[in-house]
């Protein structure tokens, strides 16, 4: 009998309802248990408390669901089916989404512990934009035809790869379902998709829209485990032919170690960045500390794109740090259901120890502590909002990604000082500069070694624009019309008209 | 006063149905009270008056689709959101895909199952009629697929050889745009028109056509329902000569796009030529050919050549009028082609076994039965048909005449009928040459199960669409247009984003300075 989870969500949360889902595995259309019918623990980081079980996946059941996905993809996905109809269902799973917005808001808000009003406004709205926009993609995957010569007529496909394994974090756990279901979808792929461990319920509660949409079963297939076992058996499948992956960058190497070990199968990452956030000395300095506040401490420093690195020009330092830790201060810190938080918990006890380490470290190494530093409150992982200055380049807060809401912050002189600081890192996400000057900021973004350059803003995402990594920030681009290229495979005919066997 | 609503008796039951004209999201009647009449071609009764746009009329039209470009539209609404809008049309037009069939039918003559698509989407080829869909099921489909470009209209950056500045295009809407569309298929012209202009960002003045008003006024309650700003779209019948004539002399459209007949096309670009050079995108006429070679199928050439011929009582552009057949297969693909012709149904459009309803009107019905006798008189012999069918209502028998010669005006002038000319060639060039001896150059049909010749001949024929063991078939994502004198410019697909947009071109300079007095 596979698992179910049934809540009442209460006041504070906006959202007052009872949610009432089935948390099996889904595979082709219907929710089953783990082949060895064992179950995950899913807490809640507001109080560290359980909140159910899961069914848990296996390799047999990545196995199973690979099956099911190749004969969908063969008889009513792939080819089968016309751009405009997997468009339309696209659309519909888009119309669902929002139509229960305020309950999956509530339910990420309860796995994650991101704020319910931002889980709403943000993850949400956007994941049903995703969804939407490349419905729209659908029936417009156009390959070329190509001139040669009289004696051929070429031109190119661009197909669906077949079965995609996606594996996805448990950061923005609906919204990083839209990233992935998108593009895969609306290109004809079937899916096989892993969640994390530690956030699987929001993309469960999804599952029963896939069916009331239309999907024929089997085209996505949703399978709640853990790395090591269901995300090890989906990078090493001999019969996946792409594996698309986010997460962290020591994880995005074992992905594409084992795509190569298996099949070859081609491999996307989306990895982990320590994007430098500049401030040059001709900013709206009001402006640049909001900004620069949002991009450290929006979804309490979990995005892999966090302007975790400040950098400010040293004539408008001391005015910027005293302006900035005001600004922190005043960031709500909270219950996740209450409307007013804007930074709840941190997602787990592992990464809660793992970023008071990383505090702890920079109190060890020497810098100063403007404001935070401790845990926030005496239940569930919250941690305050930190800024670390006297830092030192070769310091591990500076170094490695922290992945909470730590920043550290840095002064630069001029131009080929920051841009030498800010590419300082096997890391190449994203970066920002914030500058009144039009030329100067679109000069030092051109020396940016990043996927995206902000300019007078930061952490704003768009369906139509592509985001992804330089270096070992990842494989490939999400976002936009680029995030075709990694579902689709370019099949060249060569039709000979005319041309004498040789 | 007029005034600007009526009631009409449809099988589904009263329904009400504007009269006026669209303007700032109301019907409103014409400034002077204009009005014209509007035909039941299978009665030849007048069904009601609507309201007849004046000079006056389309200024004011013009006006508001002019504010709404500058305040709530244009570059003023972003890409997703005029998506959103569209797609919510398109919901709406299939909520009420019944009532807008009949109307059509009312109206137009065709039969209620062809204009409807009341059936589930159907990707399987080959059933003509069951899960196929017609006008407003491709319609719907239309505005969905123009929905999904209206936030994916890409210009570029490029990188430019002094590498001091940012080179970008930006793909803006053109502005304001006149579209005059032809009465043949109402709803579908009405949505190839609105969908593209209105994803990239453009307001519309729409003159639909004065024999078939109905339906394009029905559509305007739906763009009041959806949500879109007033002005965005308004719709102004009238008369060609009064309506239209005013929408492409007018200085402050920036666009007209027209689909009617050659002639008319001659005079609207010329009419551009002299007022503000608007930019101007034909779909006209044709004269489009079919070839059936020896190792066609010849069961399957006949269906698609009599659907080339009698689909929608051959009122169609790309109408398959001309058919040749290569002399070793002539008698026997006459044969089969002949029966075909005689399993045509011809009636009452209410009726769901009807395939042929009447023609539009009391004109072309004259003008298609003078083409008839003018073909018995040049010496072409009728092998079926040739007349009225009945005695009450537009209705034409489908006809076949053989024996033609490439004089006859029936094989040179477009009649816009169920009215084929079959001929005959012994070679696969002198069957090109045959498909090829005509002004217009708008669809081409050839039928074979060689694939070198149906590369070669596909190559060879001048026309903006050729099908390949089919005819007729259009799908919304490819897009389709005239070679020579049927048309400038292609609908449909990506490429009828290019109708609607202009690229402006950005040098953002960085880093160059200029240095004066120069050395």
């Amino acid at each position: 009998m596979p698992t179910s989870l049934k809540y009442t969500f209460e006041a504070p949360c906006p959202y007052k309802g009872t949610t009432n889902f089935n948390t099996g595995i889904f595979i082709d259309g219907k929710f089953h248990d783990g082949s060895e019918g064992k179950t995950i623990e899913v807490f809640n980081p507001s109080n560290g408390k359980k909140i159910c079980d899961i069914s848990e996946a296996t390799p047999a059941d990545v196995d199973t669901a690979v099956k099911v996905a190749t004969r969908a993809f063969h008889t009513s996905w792939g080819l089968k089916v016309p751009g405009s109809e997997r468009g339309r269902l696209l659309m519909r799973l888009a119309d669902l989404i929002e139509k229960n917005a305020e309950e999956l808001a509530a339910i990420e808000a309860l796995d994650n512990g991101k704020a319910y009003s931002i889980a709403l406004d943000f993850d949400v709205a956007q994941a049903a934009a995703v969804i939407r926009y490349y419905a729209g993609w659908a029936d417009k995957i156009h390959g070329k035809t190509i001139e040669v010569d009289e004696t051929k007529f070429a031109y190119t496909l661009h197909e669906p790869i077949g079965v995609v394994g996606q594996i996805i974090p448990w950061n923005f756990p609906v919204y990083m379902l839209s990233w992935k279901l998108g593009p895969a979808l609306a290109t004809g792929n079937t899916v096989v998709l892993k969640t994390s461990e530690f956030t699987p319920l929001s993309a469960l509660r999804v599952c029963a829209l896939i069916n009331e949409a239309g999907f024929p079963p089997g085209v996505v297939n949703i399978l709640s485990g853990y790395g090591a076992t269901v995300g090890a058996a989906i990078a090493n499948h001999m019969h996946i032919e792409k594996v698309a992956f986010t997460g962290s960058t020591l994880v995005g190497r074992s992905i594409l170690k084992a795509a190569a070990n298996s099949n070859l199968k081609k491999a996307t990452l989306e990895l982990g960045g320590k994007s430098p956030n500049i401030i040059f000395d001709d900013a709206n300095l009001e402006d640049a500390v909001k900004w620069t506040a949002f991009g450290i401490m929006f979804n309490h420093g979990q995005c892999c794109c966090a302007g975790s690195r400040v950098y400010v020009q040293e004539r408008i330092y001391d005015k910027f740090i005293a302006d900035f830790t005001q600004h922190i201060k005043t960031l709500k810190v909270g219950n996740p259901m209450d409307p007013d938080t804007f930074q709840g918990p941190q997602v787990s006890q592992i990464q809660y120890d793992r970023i008071m380490g990383y505090i702890k470290s920079g109190k060890d190494e020497g810098a100063t502590v403007l404001t935070g530093g401790e845990r926030h409150g005496n239940e569930g992982f919250f941690i305050q909002p930190t800024v670390f200055v006297d830092v030192k380049p070769e310091m591990k807060i500076v170094q490695e990604e922290i992945f909470g809401p730590v920043v550290v912050v840095l002064k630069f002189k001029d131009e080929d000082d920051i841009i030498k600081q800010a590419n300082d890192t096997f890391y190449g996400l994203a970066a920002a500069v914030f500058s009144r000057d039009i030329s100067r900021a679109i000069l030092v973004a051109n020396r940016l070694q990043a996927g995206t350059v902000w300019v007078n803003c930061y952490n704003k995402l768009h369906p139509q624009v592509p985001f992804g990594g330089y270096k070992q920030s990842g494989v490939g681009r999400e976002l936009g019309e680029y995030a075709l290229a990694n579902y689709t495979q370019v099949k060249a005919v060569q039709i000979n008209i005319a041309a004498p066997a040789p | 006063m007029s005034k600007v609503s009526t009631t009409l008796a449809l099988p589904t039951g009263q329904v009400a149905v504007p009269t006026g004209l669209f303007i700032n999201n109301e019907f409103v009647p014409a400034v002077g009270g204009e009005t014209f009449q509007t035909v039941n071609p299978s009665t030849e009764e007048v069904i009601c008056a609507v309201s007849s746009a004046q000079v006056a009329d389309i200024d004011l039209a013009v006006a508001a689709a002019r504010k709404a470009f500058k305040t709530t539209w244009g570059k003023n609404c972003p890409g997703t959101e005029r998506g959103k809008l569209i797609y919510k049309l398109a919901d709406l037009m299939e909520r009420d895909a019944q009532v807008l069939a009949e109307l059509e039918a009312l109206d137009n003559g065709k039969p209620v199952k062809i204009a409807r698509c009341a059936l589930a989407h159907c990707f399987c080829a080959g059933k003509l009629r069951e899960g196929r869909d017609f006008d407003i099921g491709d319609s719907v489909a239309c505005l969905r697929y123009y929905a999904g470009w209206a936030d994916k209209i890409h210009g570029q950056t490029i990188e430019t050889n002094d590498l001091q500045k940012l080179a970008y295009t930006k793909h803006e809407p053109i502005g304001v745009c006149g579209q005059i569309i032809p009465w043949n298929y109402p709803i579908q012209m009405w949505a190839w028109k609105v969908a593209p202009a209105l994803a990239c960002g453009c307001t519309i003045v729409m003159k639909p056509s004065e024999l078939t008003p109905l339906t394009a006024l029905k559509l305007c309650e739906l763009i009041v329902e959806a949500g879109f700003p007033p002005g965005v779209i308004n719709c102004t019948p009238g008369l060609g000569s009064v309506a239209g004539h005013a929408l492409s002399y007018h200085l402050d459209v920036d666009k007209v796009a027209f689909t009617g007949s050659t002639v008319t096309g001659r005079k609207i670009m010329e009419a551009a030529a002299r007022s503000n050079l608007k930019k101007v995108t034909l779909e006209l006429g044709g004269k489009s050919p079919n070839l059936v070679f020896e190792s066609a199928d010849l069961d399957q050439a006949a269906n698609w050549c009599l659907l080339g011929i009698t689909y929608n009582m051959g009122q169609d552009c790309t109408a398959g009028s001309r058919v040749y057949v290569q002399d070793t297969i002539y008698d026997k693909f006459l044969q089969l082609l002949v029966k075909k012709f005689d399993q045509v149904k011809v009636g009452n459009p209410y009726d769901e076994k009807t395939f042929n309803g009447p023609l539009v009107s009391k004109g072309q019905f004259e003008k298609v039965l003078g083409f008839i006798e003018e073909g018995k008189k040049a010496g072409a012999k009728v092998i079926t048909g040739g007349g009225r069918e009945g005695t009450k209502g537009y209705f034409v028998k489908p006809t076949i005449f053989a024996n033609i010669s490439p004089n006859m005006r029936i094989v040179k002038e477009e009649i816009f009928g169920p009215v084929l000319s079959l001929g005959v060639f012994k070679t696969e060039a002198e069957a090109i040459a045959l498909a090829n001896a005509t002004t217009y150059g708008l669809g081409a049909g050839l039928h074979s199960n060689d694939a070198k010749q149906c590369m070669r001949v596909s190559g060879a024929l001048e026309a903006g669409t050729v099908w390949v063991n089919q005819y007729n078939l259009l799908n919304n994502n490819v897009p389709f247009g005239g070679f020579k004198q049927s048309g400038i410019g292609r609908e449909l697909g990506q490429y009828a984003l290019d109708n609607y947009t202009s690229v402006k071109a950005v040098h953002f300079n960085y880093g160059e300075e200029l240095e004066w007095p120069p050395v």
